[in-house]
């Protein structure tokens, strides 16, 4: 795109933008972004992110992003409230770096600012369009492959604060490249509002883990915004992990198999305590010829409600694609909520579509084969939940599943 | 070992075990026939403490110890085990989880025991799998034997071992029963075995002493185990109880 035409498109997205201030997402309770604040003092930028205090890099730490020791990290991005506090790549063809500092530094970014995403497609998208605060760019040049995984942290710490961040990845032509990222907020936060856009554009042949995990608290709002567009021969798996209290999350990331070939794997493991409500989904379009599509989750209520939801469309010839959606219902007491809804649509004679969908207790029977074995009725409870957790992710690098692993189990224990 | 006083079982309110008296001796097998229905499977879930199986009468002893009232949980702790004939798929959970759990059971836990276990009976390639999930018949019986191999029981009930596995694998399951049993040890063994047999196959690998007929939820004599069984195959349950019985 040419710079005058880079201006116009730039004129119509903020004109589409402000169109779509008030305009209500279609899932979800709304939000009234006005309520929360959009000013806060600038965090200092940290060379060094040891340096950044002990208690928030324990919060962290919980997320699976590790400060102390970058050995073991091939690049590292830090946003504390609306300031990046650090970025680094220790790779060479590796990118992470701020999304401001990377609109400075590439004219042709503007090629990618809401191609996935639609910039009006609910208030939330244009509130951080009109309001951005920073964000993070993601990139491996084409045949560079991540030999550590990347990780990238998205803090909340201001009280009332709406973090609304704008996040473009991608993944050159084979390329392959792994993703940690966390979100956390400060041990004393009491209310906040998380808006997150995430563009991903995996190219031909390139291959892209992303491993999310969420640990907010009981009274933040959480509203991302993500899609992916995936060519031919690329793979896209998405690990989203959340199983702290949260007021409200409502996500529905979307995966759009444009290129033959191409592979996308979503698994979900969400936990709902009391007081959370939880409307997660993943939604795939397979317009690919032969491309396939897998959903999973799992999904617990302790007394929160949860709706889970997958949706997988097969518009070309020879694609496959999977939906798993299984919810625990785990205290009688204090009850909670699982609502699955499953969706496939097929508009070609030859797709492959499945889906299979459980929501309900732990089998008695079951808890009594463990207990047969000695184990006490708490134990084996708590084995069948952590059997349940256990979503096998295929290919994680071991260290980042052992690290997604280690995050399930530290949670796990909380469910007792 | 094991002592069963008059005992009557029920089952969602309707009484299925009537006045049953059993007695094991340390170290020994006996062996239960019967037909389907007569009760044979409902007398190890009351045995093993499954809560659906009530006790409304008598007494279950074991070592000295009146366990009539203990939970499941804690029976398998005193030493009891027991291998199912269906156990449910526990999906999530690894056959390699189950069987470190029956290990902790005892003690504390050493991976290096399971994985040699798991060798040397050549199961390696079920223990990373979601246990039962998919087993054929004789996966199963494997994975359940593994099981109590590892936890160690001083009393086993086995529920129907050899149904669902083919001659085959019938001779692998009774050399891991026979290791269950400490069969090598012969008369110092210590662990006694309570065994269901439906067809009576199992008794060309496993040697038991004692046989009972398990009919309408009454055990109306015991016998050597092999001459219970010849006489069902001459005359069925029926006859055979009342051909044995008619002999006391």
């Amino acid at each position: 795109m040419s710079m005058p035409d880079r201006l116009t498109a730039t004129k119509k997205r903020k004109e589409l933008a402000e169109k779509a201030l008030d305009k209500k997402a279609a899932l979800g309770a709304d939000i009234d972004v006005a309520a929360y604040s959009s000013s806060v003092d600038e965090r200092p930028y940290q060379e060094k992110p040891e340096q950044i205090n002990r208690e928030e890099k324990e919060q962290m730490l919980g997320v699976g992003v590790t400060l102390d020791d970058l050995s073991q990290r091939g690049g590292t991005f830090v946003q504390m409230d609306n300031s990046v506090v650090h970025s680094s790549s220790s790779q060479d063809g590796v990118e992470v770096m701020g999304i401001s500092q990377a609109q400075e530094k590439y004219d042709w970014l503007e090629d990618y600012w809401w191609r996935a995403v639609s910039v009006d497609a609910d208030k939330f998208t244009a509130h951080v369009e009109l309001e951005q605060n920073n964000g993070y760019f993601i990139r491996t040049l084409p045949g560079v492959k991540t030999v550590y995984p990347v990780q990238s942290c998205l803090y909340l710490a201001h009280s009332n604060l709406a973090q609304k961040v704008h996040n473009i990845i991608i993944a050159e032509e084979d390329s392959e490249l792994h993703i940690i990222t966390g979100c956390a907020t400060h041990p004393m936060q009491a209310s906040g509002l998380h808006l997150g856009v995430s563009e991903f554009y995996i190219k031909r042949g390139a291959r892209v883990t992303f491993t999310m995990i969420h640990n907010w608290a009981p009274e933040i709002a959480v509203r991302p915004r993500s899609a992916a567009i995936i060519e031919e021969n690329g793979i896209f798996l998405s690990n989203f992990v959340c199983m702290k209290p949260v007021r409200t999350l409502q996500m529905y990331p979307a995966a759009n198999c444009i290129g033959n070939n191409s592979v996308v794997r979503f698994s979900s493991v969400l936990v709902a305590p009391p007081g959370s409500h939880l409307d997660i989904g993943s939604r795939v379009l397979l317009n690919g010829k032969g491309s396939r599509a897998e959903i999973i989750s799992r999904a617990i209520t302790t007394g929160g409600d949860i709706i889970a939801r997958g949706y997988i469309a097969g518009s070309a010839p020879d694609v496959k694609g999977h939906l798993e959606c299984r919810g625990l219902i785990l205290s009688e007491e204090q009850g909670g909520i699982i609502h699955a809804i499953p969706e496939l649509k097929g508009e070609l004679a030859g797709v492959d579509l499945s889906h299979e969908a459980a929501v309900g207790k732990i089998a008695e029977e079951e808890v009594e084969y463990l207990m047969a074995r000695g184990l006490t009725r708490d134990e084996a409870t708590a084995a069948i939940v952590r059997g349940f957790l256990q979503v096998d992710i295929e290919g994680l690098p071991p260290q980042l599943a052992t690290e997604l692993k280690q995050a399930v189990e530290t949670s796990e224990k909380e469910l007792f | 070992m094991l002592e069963i006083r008059d005992l009557n079982v029920e089952v969602e309110g309707k009484e299925i075990l009537h006045d049953i008296n059993l007695t094991i001796g340390t170290g020994e097998t006996h062996a239960l026939f019967g037909p389907n229905g007569g009760g044979k499977t409902t007398l190890l879930m009351a045995i093993m403490g499954f809560p659906r199986y009530r006790v409304i009468k008598g007494q279950i002893i074991f070592n000295g110890k009146d366990i009539t009232k203990s939970s499941l949980d804690e029976r398998a702790r005193l030493g009891i085990g027991m291998s199912f004939q269906r156990p449910p798929v526990v999906r999530g959970v690894k056959t390699r989880d189950m069987v470190a759990a029956c290990v902790e059971s005892r003690g504390p836990k050493d991976d290096s025991a399971i994985d040699e276990l798991a060798k040397r009976l050549n199961m390696g390639e079920l223990m990373d799998r979601e246990i039962n999930y998919g087993f054929s018949g004789g996966e199963i019986k494997r994975s359940e034997l593994l099981q109590l191999l590892a936890q160690e029981p001083e009393l086993v009930l086995l529920d129907e071992p050899e149904s669902g596995v083919d001659l085959v694998n019938m001779s692998l399951i009774g050399e891991m029963i026979n290791e269950l049993l400490q069969k090598d040890l012969k008369r110092r063994r210590t662990r006694s075995c309570l065994i269901i047999t439906h067809t009576g196959h199992i008794l060309d690998y496993v040697h038991a002493s004692k046989g009972y007929v398990l009919l309408d939820g009454t055990i109306p004599c015991e016998r050597a185990a092999l001459e219970v069984l010849d006489s069902i195959k001459e005359n069925g349950y029926e006859g055979c109880v009342k051909c044995l019985c008619q002999t006391d």
